[in-house]
């Protein structure tokens, strides 16, 4: 057992209302600058769709993530090492700028400059590549915005899988989710697996997957590599570039900037001890709908005085072992089991984990479910199908999600008894599997979700590697050598100095 | 001029290429990249691409091969010179054409498509220019080949590249005879070689062989061991 610790995350769909506030400020902090402007680390579509890029999700067309070969080993969908060097001259499964948007400008200046005419003065596009004139703006960034287009081409989303979808189609059967999506940071990350040159990492400290800009030579796979689609090239600096997670922000405690700024609070983040010695064996479970299952039985229960004693002598520091039980991700995916990984079947083990969201019953007078009290309604009454919600978190195995949803329905009818008729009913929390107390802490930790309880974030201990007096003064964050120290690396101009430790490989 | 260009010009041109491409390795790595420009535009990039490149491997390890090799190893093995040109021109002439027509597409494509026009650097497309033209010349020679098979030209310019390579003076009066194609050819070969530093060439050096060995798919990164493996250092340069 090899146990380390990861910073991880969950989104609470079910309070997401679809502001994109979290997109905006990461871009503004992350990617307001040439070459990324097509790039969002985070951003949220309106599902049904397909998303961005175009259709990400489905991998039969962009071959990402991992997949379980006849002879039972785990290799990148892309292929094998020598089949994605094969492709290096040119990427078959790279995506095209226009499968995400052509990124545009506007000429404000027109509306200042424009002279005295009898038509409104406009200010009209212009891409953001060639500096041309757009006539016309074909897609963006969030096209399908609450159910924007035809069903015809939103239908198209491949977590229909299985479903009959063509009722949804009916105004009065339509339905809709927002789906925030950023960087996975994933146990097994496909992107970095792919990546030719070694220059993708996963942080052993956090678990904060990063791609370091000196090693990275352009080689594009890691972009195709991931399922996620999140892996974006910077055609202006030939690199690629990807959510950071905001580890500057992490590392000294704070949320990132997506989590802090996100006015629904559906975003939590906490500490998640794993057993590194058993990711590629769960990554590599024959059917995929046991990868969820997997993924949980890797995860290590930090109130164990065994796993206590492993994780010290594996390095974890005693403030994230203490982070680690009052981790709300821990509560979410283990205790409750509310939140589920998003599409395990690409075998990655994903780490920015997801609530399902609850939606209105359908036919409510119908099923004459308006008067019922304290009864919980049939989770397949509601307007989202389950086997969509399957579909996008487990693989399509229904019974999780079922699970999840009724005990979330259970938390809002045993409060309800609780605040409106004053009535602790301990039987709603055991028709679900849980005792009263359990629902009181989801209820705080979920509804009311204060600050300290959605972010339990233990500061990395840089002092225990790095003598800060040499960063004293230092430019801090750069991504090109315009801010160098002078000193080099052991190399043939620098000698053998060295003040900044660097990672090393693990 | 002759010795200046095919005496000393050479030497020019590699100190250059290996100075330049170590300072530039050193100092900003993160300039160090390949510059695709597939994400911008697919198109004519991939069947161009793949021909360019693999014709251009083709034809670099077999000037490499064919120019350095002492010829007394390919008498020793039995080769005959005449085959030996035979071989070069056969082996050169298909990879050259698929490389030529690959590096056409891709010209073609750099030039035409505003996308990759407005996002090109100067460097980006003279160095594509240059190599066009040099794979045009290369070819050109063969006609001047085939017109003298029995590969003593061949040879001469054997002595004289693996002559810039052993210091020896002379090496330039050995091509003094050779058709003004073969000068034209072999100077703007080492003006690439003078160039390569300064432009997107540089991706070369950073083939990724050594991802097929790599052990594993993954990579992690701790600092808390690069700690322990500095912490000598580090408390050295504390104290």
């Amino acid at each position: 057992m090899k146990i380390r610790a990861q910073i991880g995350k969950v989104l609470n769909l079910d309070k997401c209302i679809g502001c994109h506030t979290c997109s905006v400020t990461c871009k503004n902090v992350w990617t307001s600058r040439d070459g990324v402007e097509y790039a969002w680390f985070n951003n949220v579509e309106t599902k049904p769709g397909i998303g961005y890029p175009k259709n990400w999700e489905d991998q039969s067309k962009w071959n990402g993530g991992w997949e379980r070969t006849k002879a039972g080993t785990l290799q990148p969908k892309q292929g094998a090492k020598w089949r994605i060097l094969a492709k290096i001259f040119g990427n078959p499964d790279l995506p095209e700028i226009d499968d995400y948007y052509e990124p545009f400008d506007f000429d404000y200046e027109d509306l200042k400059s424009a002279p005295e005419m009898e038509a409104f003065p406009t200010a009209r596009p212009r891409s953001r590549i060639t500096g041309e004139r757009m006539e016309k703006i074909e897609w963006g960034p969030n096209w399908e915005e609450i159910l924007g287009g035809e069903f015809e081409k939103r239908s198209q989303d491949s977590n229909f899988e299985g479903v009959q979808k063509a009722i949804y189609g009916e105004y009065e059967n339509t339905f809709m989710m927002y789906l925030p999506r950023l960087c996975e940071h994933c146990l097994n990350p496909s992107c970095s697996a792919s990546c030719p040159s070694g220059a993708i990492y996963k942080r052993e400290e956090d678990g904060i997957v990063l791609i370091d800009q000196d090693q990275c030579r352009g080689w594009r796979m890691c972009v195709s590599g991931c399922p996620y689609k999140k892996i974006y090239y910077n055609w202006s600096t030939g690199k690629s570039e990807k959510c950071t997670f905001c580890y500057p922000r992490i590392e000294s405690g704070s949320p990132t900037v997506c989590s802090e700024t996100c006015v629904g609070r559906i975003r939590y983040l906490g500490v998640i001890l794993y057993d590194a010695d058993r990711i590629h064996e769960a990554a590599n479970v024959p059917d995929p709908k046991d990868l969820y299952q997997a993924q949980l039985d890797i995860f290590l229960d930090a109130n164990d005085p065994d796993i206590r004693r492993q994780a010290r002598a594996d390095g974890v520091p005693e403030d994230w072992l203490e982070a680690a039980t009052r981790s709300p991700v821990w509560k979410m995916a283990m205790d409750w089991k509310v939140a589920f990984p998003l599409h395990p079947e690409y075998r990655t083990l994903p780490m920015v984990w997801y609530v399902p969201p609850l939606s209105p019953i359908q036919n409510a007078s119908e099923n004459s479910l308006i008067e019922m009290d304290r009864e919980l309604p049939d989770v397949r009454s509601l307007r989202i199908p389950v086997r969509y919600l399957a579909n996008l978190l487990t693989a399509g195995d229904e019974p999780p999600i079922v699970t999840a949803l009724e005990r979330m329905l259970a938390m809002r009818v045993y409060m309800r008894a609780k605040t409106v008729e004053g009535v602790v009913d301990e039987s709603i929390a055991q028709r679900v599997g849980l005792k009263s107390t359990d629902i009181d802490e989801m209820y705080r930790i979920m509804a009311l979700a204060e600050y300290e309880e959605r972010f339990v974030i233990p500061t990395t201990h840089r002092e225990n590697v790095e003598d800060a007096q040499f960063l004293r003064g230092g430019c801090g964050f750069t991504d090109s050598n315009a801010c160098s120290t002078g000193i080099s690396q052991g190399s043939l101009f620098g000698g053998g100095v060295r003040t900044l430790s660097l990672p090393t490989d693990a | 001029m002759h010795e200046f260009l095919f005496g000393i010009y050479p030497y020019i041109c590699l100190s250059v290429l290996l100075v330049g491409s170590i300072v530039r390795y050193e100092r900003d790595p993160f300039t160090w990249k390949s510059s695709s420009s597939q994400l911008l535009r697919r198109k004519q990039l991939i069947a161009g691409s793949v021909m360019f490149h693999t014709g251009v491997l083709i034809v670099f390890f077999g000037h490499l091969v064919g120019l350095l090799t002492p010829i007394q190893l390919f008498d020793m093995l039995g080769i005959s010179h005449s085959f030996k040109q035979a071989l070069a021109i056969v082996v050169g002439g298909v990879a050259g054409l698929l490389a030529l027509a690959g590096g056409l597409m891709l010209l073609h494509r750099r030039l035409r498509d505003p996308r990759i026009r407005r996002t090109s650097s100067f460097a980006d497309i003279g160095i594509l220019v240059l190599l066009v033209v040099q794979l045009l010349l290369g070819l050109a020679t063969i006609a001047i080949s085939l017109q003298h098979l029995e590969g003593g030209q061949m040879v001469a310019f054997m002595a004289w590249s693996i002559g810039i390579f052993t210091f020896d003076i002379s090496a330039a009066s050995y091509i003094t005879d050779a058709h003004i194609i073969f000068k034209i050819h072999i100077f703007l070969g080492l003006t690439i070689f003078l160039l390569f530093p300064f432009t997107r060439l540089v991706h070369m050096l950073s083939a990724p062989i050594g991802y097929i060995f790599r052990p594993g798919y993954q990579v992690v990164r701790s600092r808390r061991k690069a700690a322990s493996t500095d912490s000598s250092s580090a408390h050295a340069q504390g104290g």
